[in-house]
């Protein structure tokens, strides 16, 4: 009796876990099709032919989609030196310092991702057309860092908190300042969190669409807007390539995630 | 003595207030400055001074996207909630390490997957060819002719889920990790299910963790401009296209902001979930 119970339990937890797959898996792998697919239409379950066509004309080193790679990396670097500048000193504020009004000033890091963005970017990019500085790589790296900035200073101030006060107690106790403590022991042992943080920004600026779309356009062209202008166009496997260059990093990152954000670290974010 | 320890804190704090002042100048230019902007903008008359007329324009055409963007949002965040906690739960409680294995490997892989490119995906895995009905069609699931396109407000809610579980479970998974096993353990060999241990005894702890996920997901949901005007092109849309439509169609700024305050009063009651949650928390001894 118990063994039917178990035999039942264990085929129904791959039942689940079998359609959880697919529909995890499912919309990529439709994704990876299309690019691969040079004719593909109605009343064929697969792609008719396919071909590397336009995996060619995708990187051709002329074509668009190079020069889009290019600005969208150049933004997403700018915008993690921007982020880490402000975030690393805020964070360590956050974690260690007495900090009058803290969940106040917790809560405005927040606000730029606690509101929803639209409204926002309409004004900054009426705001920055003043100021002439619309359509230029400096606004989107500036609506990027501001944008990003919770994940870095909460996930920085989650780091420096998780670091062990004894360590930099005894580091005074041989004599070190405040700051040769903080640049030799707190900042090391809180580093694999604060570099978690400047990828969480890049990837968040690396994919990022709303801002771009209203401050960048049409001089900033990224990748993501890219990617638009090719779907709306109805160019589904340039739309597909595209959308297969932006998943890079994101994969990538997510192998490693475990080793960068521990979980006493993650424990302490937003905390 | 006295004096001096006094004198120590107050300079710790004015250090603080320094290390911190630059971050959050850039959130007031690029946020708080704005957002004024666009309440002054919201509630001017067209000749100046204050009026309601930009509310009474953005009700009479877009109330029914107001209701379908309310809808939407918080349909997609119980569902991931309730995904979300289904995955964490069974990392965290399940005994069969091939299952907790498997998923362990699987469920993060929509969570960097930038919207834009999950949009895509869906536009054309739920497409009425797409591949999710083929296989469906494969599998005698369904008949051919029953194929329909998810490319409406289904597939919005679909996109949204498949994009934010991953992140929400990862946050709570966390966790639920760091808890004091003991407590959990105890509960379990006290007779409860391991459900009931969950929603419980495990749960309630990490809540504060799980609120946050939430909060920011209910957030993205209704700042996400790519998901509806890739996934469901149509009326009724949501209001972000609608924003984007009155700005690039119109240059009407003042429709556009009142159906912008009109958002920021919808994340307000996520918002106000937030806050008080941590008063609570700061308030506990």
């Amino acid at each position: 009796m118990s063994r039917v119970a178990s035999l039942l339990r264990a085929s129904l937890a791959g039942v689940l876990l079998a359609a959880f797959s697919f529909a995890l898996i499912g919309p990529l792998a439709n994704l990876a099709l299309w690019s691969v697919a040079e004719r593909w239409y109605t009343p064929y379950k697969l792609p008719v032919t396919y071909g590397t066509r336009y995996w060619e004309q995708v990187f051709r080193p002329t074509g668009d989609a190079m020069a889009s790679l290019g600005t969208s990396v150049w933004i997403a670097v700018l915008t993690v030196v921007v982020a880490l500048a402000l975030s690393v000193p805020a964070g360590y504020a956050l974690a260690r310092l007495k900090l009058p009004m803290r969940s106040l000033f917790m809560i405005v890091f927040l606000l730029p991702q606690a509101f929803p963005s639209v409204a926002i970017y309409i004004n900054v990019a009426r705001i920055f057309y003043k100021l002439g500085i619309n359509g230029t790589v400096l606004g989107v790296v500036l609506v990027h860092a501001a944008h990003g900035l919770v994940y870095s200073v909460w996930i920085a101030a989650a780091a420096f908190a998780a670091v062990d006060k004894d360590l930099e107690l005894a580091a005074r106790n041989i004599g070190a300042s405040a700051l040769r403590t903080f640049f030799t022991v707190t900042l090391p042992l809180a580093a694999p969190g604060v570099i978690a943080s400047g990828i969480f920004v890049f990837l968040e600026s690396l994919d990022e669409f709303t801002g771009t779309f209203f401050v960048g356009v049409p001089q900033v062209m990224t990748l993501p807007l890219l990617l638009y202008n090719a779907a709306m166009g109805g160019n589904y496997q340039v739309a597909s390539i595209t959308a297969l260059i932006l998943l890079v990093p994101s994969v990538l990152f997510m192998l490693f995630i475990e080793r960068f954000l521990r979980a006493d670290v993650l424990a302490k974010v937003g905390a | 003595m006295l004096r001096k320890r006094g004198i120590m804190s107050l300079s710790q704090r004015q250090l603080a207030l320094l290390l911190i002042a630059p971050g959050l100048s850039l959130v007031a230019v690029l946020f708080l400055y704005p957002l004024c902007f666009s309440l002054v903008s919201a509630f001017t008359g067209p000749e100046g001074g204050f009026s309601l007329q930009a509310f009474r324009k953005a009700f009479e055409l877009y109330s029914g996207d107001i209701l379908f963007t309310i809808v939407i949002v918080v349909t997609s965040c119980a569902l991931t909630a309730l995904a979300a906690v289904a995955i964490a739960g069974t990392l965290t409680l399940d005994e069969n390490p091939w299952v907790v294995g498997t998923l362990r490997a699987l469920y993060r892989w929509p969570l960097f997957i930038p919207f834009i490119v999950a949009a895509q995906c869906m536009r054309t895995f739920l497409a009425k060819n797409g591949l999710m009905n083929n296989t469906f069609v494969s599998l005698g699931l369904i008949e051919p002719l029953q194929a329909v396109s998810y490319l409406d407000w289904r597939g919005i809610i679909i996109t949204f889920v498949w994009k934010q579980t991953p992140f929400v479970a990862l946050l709570l998974a966390g966790a639920l990790a760091s808890l004091d096993r003991a407590t959990l353990e105890a509960g379990r060999n006290l007779g409860a299910s391991r459900l009931r241990v969950l929603i419980e005894l495990a749960l309630p702890q990490a809540m504060p963790t799980l609120l946050v996920a939430l909060v920011l997901t209910f957030v993205t949901m209704l700042s996400v401009l790519s998901v509806p005007m890739m996934v469901a092109g149509s009326q009724p849309t949501m209001l972000t296209v609608d924003m984007a439509f009155r700005i690039n169609a119109y240059g009407d700024y003042a429709t556009a902001n009142a159906l912008g305050v009109i958002t920021y009063l919808i994340s307000a009651g996520a918002a106000v979930l937030y806050l008080r949650h941590g008063m609570a928390k700061e308030s506990a001894p």
